[in-house]
């Protein structure tokens, strides 16, 4: 049996000192490759994670030096392990090489709910939690020191873990031997100092990620390589149609199947087990099932005008009551409509996971973003206590959010409650892209009004959006197809209207980065917003969606944003004005400013009005676009400009260069934060010019990577440069989901640069363009 | 059911699998190998790619009873992370991955279209590798280290660090 996390893992806990001291605590669980032992069970190991509040729940200090970091934010394939363990060794003084990190194990860890929503930089970075944790035991460390060398603590320096006294080199003792692997019993102290940036050794440099070699070499763990004893492979069996649930399933046509071990039916899930992986994915597809009719699906074509007609839970962002008036009053007024389909995760290897569940005890080795909802949400399907469940971590192919970790998990544990062994399941390519939760579909009308000297007077922004599920949370497993088919349903939907905004809150960067972001009355003045345009309104209508929806990289922000800055360049055209200028114009906020200049200074924008002067009507046309956002409102700041080609013969883009300025306060690992904002912009390229999900009447039709497209290697890939804007005085923020949020408006400005044709629907593809381009005429 | 003989990084192995079984659930199941992994069980993605008798395959689509003598070169079989291969070293020190569970599908369609075709230009690497893909879109840093093994090749320099 394999296993690369056995004597790390007892070392760990040797270093924690639970070996010796918490005796409950390390028969509580077992690792991967140890064959089950029931009666070491012990209850104290799984009641809850260790307290977010003690120093001990995060850092431990072995006797030997090493040094043990628990987090709640998980290596997705983001690079933040790497980040966290260089933030451990800066704030403790250590070597990166002596610092480990375990993440997202529900006994081991503590709770930080979900690895999402950029997130786990500001969480981790900041003056709290993980970087907090590293600050007080440093000073806890040298406060002991100062005791054990009779030396004030003013007095002494910490480097490489050892503590000594200035001026006297003979003075000095190591962090080991100060612990002796012993536990601190302290509390977060928030007085603790953290170390200043301008002292930064380990932080802020571009260290590799410790997990490369592994991956290069094809030896790196993912879930999908977790091999327990006595693992039995499972596979699920899906309704054919949307809505159709079982009359009947007959068992004897799987019947005597070489290694079938067992076909499992609970209310609407079914589900095989076998003994391989090939036998279960054989007796899966020739399992007869006798369906009902499916519920129906909306026409595609029809889809985003049929949204206007459904019922909807309102709600209001900001408004100043008089944006009717203002644009009523305006010599100048713009409308636009856009819209963005539904669009998938797609993960590049099928969600998986691996349960066993035994008499009242369950183990599973999951790769969700919240193994501590995973764990509550998983001990309600399988009738559990959540204390009795343990959720571990493995990470699974990138997931760029609510992709079928979850629901994979739920398959996995109920098919090994059924049979009481250890169970793998991976979903087929077609289970996973048929039944995730899609990244919602948008419709969005923009409305503003310019004044004579072309400046914008008034904004409105009223959007629709389709909505069904949503990740786990702690207590709704319902919210994922696995969930509902056990049962369990998503929360109910109930029509609302819209309540009057109490807080500006631009999380989901409904508002434009250009308003003023008054959440209420009809007092003009400057709000919480990055802009200038005091007369503004942003309204959502969320309706009933026909298929699962869910956090999709930048989910609500990148589509909200796909339409504030085409219209901004709609309005800048109409203007007559400079598109980055008529942005600068709008803004005042330093950091949006900072990445939109960066960006334009990068690309050498040359200031004039698109679109371009003088641009050939056939053949290739050439054109820049640029767009910025502030990410949530203030979690993390880009500005993008590319240079595309049209083919107006075909209708095909191609993007040459991009120029990605990112800000996103103290750079923690200016290589990782790159390899985000270059993945990114490309992601958001693929989602921009050809992801969308298809469906019929009855089913969805994107199921594999013919029907779904995702711009492949092959693809000419355009030149990327970024600009890191570093901010030691600011802090940390998101950065992971900043650059995809911009592409696709930059992409549809550039076009319009190019060839004076604007485009408002996602995916910009070839026909869509040359349509376009044939009405130009 | 019957025996089953394959030759996998060097070593044989003797199975016991249905002859139709793809070779992928032999390889990532059987014999454990980290390298090959399920994608989409379809032949589009790359991610079950081994190197056959020098040649890319996509194991998900092909009978374990076709790759009965034949070379099998898993990912694993290259190097280890220790002592990288030169074409794992480069994508090391490009950092060319994100989750990196698209790595062996790139890697070895790269090394098997190089091996064959080292002076390849970079529209026909590009075109070599059109049915293979990267969701979290590493893709400027995996050509960047592609770039950096064929270099290494064709002149024979020794390794850039």
């Amino acid at each position: 049996m394999k296993s690369m996390l056995t004597a790390e893992a007892r070392s760990v806990l040797n270093r924690r000192g639970f070996l010796k001291s918490a005796g409950a605590l390390i028969v509580g669980f077992r690792f991967v490759g140890e064959p089950p032992a029931r009666a070491q069970f012990g209850q104290a190991a799984l009641s809850g994670s260790p307290p977010a509040d003690q120093l001990d729940s995060w850092i431990a200090i072995g006797a030997d030096g090493r040094v043990t970091a628990f987090t709640g934010k998980e290596e997705l394939g983001q690079g933040i392990s790497t980040a966290q363990q260089q933030l451990v060794a800066e704030e403790l003084s250590v070597p990166f090489e002596r610092v480990t990190l375990i993440y997202c194990d529900t006994a081991l860890t503590p709770d930080q709910a979900y690895t999402s929503g950029s997130q786990s930089h500001p969480t981790n970075f900041n003056h709290a939690n993980l970087a907090l944790a590293a600050a007080t035991a440093r000073e806890a460390l040298l406060k002991m020191a100062a005791q054990r060398l009779g030396a004030p603590v003013e007095q002494l320096t910490a480097a490489a873990g050892v503590i000594g006294v200035k001026g006297d080199a003979s003075k000095k003792v190591s962090y080991g031997d100060l612990t002796a692997g012993k536990k601190l019993n302290l509390a977060l102290d928030k007085n603790a100092k953290r170390k200043p940036v301008s002292e930064w050794t380990v932080l802020g440099k571009p260290i590799g990620r410790p997990d490369m070699p592994a991956m290069a070499a094809g030896q790196f763990e993912y879930v999908h390589n977790v091999r327990l004893p006595g693992m039995l492979h499972g596979r699920v069996v899906r309704p054919p149609v949307v809505g159709a649930t079982i009359i009947s399933v007959d068992d004897s046509s799987v019947a005597g199947l070489p290694g079938l071990v067992k076909v499992v039916v609970k209310k609407n899930f079914i589900g095989v087990v076998a003994e391989k992986p090939w036998q279960a994915m054989q007796a899966a597809e020739k399992l007869k099932v006798n369906w009902t009719a499916g519920s129906g699906l909306p026409k595609q074509s029809e889809f985003y005008d049929s949204l206007l007609r459904q019922p909807s839970r309102d709600a209001l962002m900001v408004d100043s009551k008089d944006t009717s008036q203002a644009l009523a009053a305006a010599p100048v007024t713009l409308k636009s409509t856009y819209l963005h389909p539904y669009q998938m995760h797609g993960s590049m290897g099928s969600s998986c996971a691996v349960a066993d569940v035994q008499g009242d005890r369950a183990t599973l080795y999951s790769p969700t973003q919240g193994v501590w909802y995973q764990r509550s949400t998983g001990a309600m399907i399988l009738g559990l206590k959540p204390e009795n469940v343990h959720v571990i971590f493995r990470r699974g192919a990138g997931c760029y959010g609510l992709n079928g970790a979850d629901t994979v998990s739920y398959d996995a544990m109920i098919l090994s409650q059924a049979v009481g062994k250890p169970v793998r399941v991976q979903l087929s390519r077609k289970d996973e892209m048929a039944w995730e939760n899609y990244g919602n579909a948008w419709r969005i009308e923009e409305r503003a009004g310019l004044d004579a000297q072309g400046n914008i007077v008034a904004w409105e922004h009223e959007a629709w959006t389709p909505g069904l599920g949503n990740r786990p949370g702690p207590a709704t497993p319902g919210n994922v197809i696995t969930g509902m088919l056990l049962g369990f349903g998503p929360a109910p939907f109930s029509p609302a209207a819209a309540q009057p905004p109490r807080a500006y809150n631009n999380n989901s960067n409904g508002i434009p980065s250009y308003v003023a972001g008054n959440v209420g009355g009809s007092v003009l003045g400057i709000g919480g917003g990055t802009g200038t345009v005091k007369s503004e309104k942003v309204l959502v209508h969320n309706v009933v969606s026909p298929f699962w929806t869910g956090p999709l990289r930048s989910p609500a922000r990148l589509q909200n944003t796909f339409a504030h800055e085409s219209f901004m360049d709609e309005l800048a055209a109409r203007a007559k004005a400079d598109p980055v200028e008529f942005r600068l114009r709008h803004l005042r906020n330093e950091r949006v400013i900072g990445v939109l200049t960066g960006a334009a200074k990068a690309a050498k924008w040359e200031t004039r009005p698109s679109p371009k002067p003088a641009s050939p009507k056939t053949g290739i046309a050439s054109g820049r676009g640029v767009a910025c956002v502030a990410y949530e409102g203030d979690n993390g700041y880009t500005g993008i400009v590319v240079d595309v080609e049209v083919d107006q013969d075909t209708g095909k883009i191609a993007v040459k260069r991009m120029w990605v300025a990112i800000d996103a306060g103290p750079i923690s690992n200016p290589d990782g934060l790159r390899n985000q904002a270059e993945g990114g912009a490309l992601q958001g390229m693929s989602r921009a010019l050809g992801e969308e999900v298809t469906w019929d009447d009855q089913k969805v039709t994107s199921v594999d990577w013919r029907t779904y497209h995702s711009l492949p290697l092959g693809f000419a890939i355009p030149k990327i440069e970024c600009v890191l804007l570093d901010r030691p005085d600011e802090e940390a923020t998101g950065a992971g989901e900043t650059a995809i949020t911009v592409i696709a408006p930059a992409i549809g400005n550039a076009i319009f640069d190019a060839t004076g044709v604007r485009l408002r629907q996602i995916p910009l593809t070839a026909e869509r363009v040359k349509a376009a381009l044939a009405a130009r005429a | 059911m019957s025996a089953i003989t394959l030759k996998v990084n060097g070593r044989a192995h003797t199975l016991d699998l249905d002859p139709a079984t793809p070779l992928l659930y032999a390889l990532s199941d059987d014999l454990e190998l980290r390298g090959p992994k399920f994608g989409c069980g379809l032949g589009q993605c790359g991610a079950c790619t081994a190197i056959v008798n020098g040649s890319a395959v996509r194991t998900c689509v092909t009978p374990v009873s076709s790759a009965v003598g034949k070379e099998i070169v898993t990912l694993e079989g290259l190097g280890t992370p220790e002592k990288p291969h030169p074409i794992q070293r480069a994508f090391i020190d490009e950092q060319a991955a994100q989750c990196g569970f698209c790595l062996n599908g790139v890697i070895l369609s790269a090394k098997a279209f190089l091996d064959k075709n080292p002076k390849a230009t970079e529209p026909e690497i590009q075109q070599a590798l059109s049915g293979v893909l990267c969701r979290c879109f590493t893709h400027s840093r995996m050509y960047a280290a592609i770039q950096r093994y064929a270099v290494g090749q064709v002149h024979d320099l020794p390794f850039p660090k």
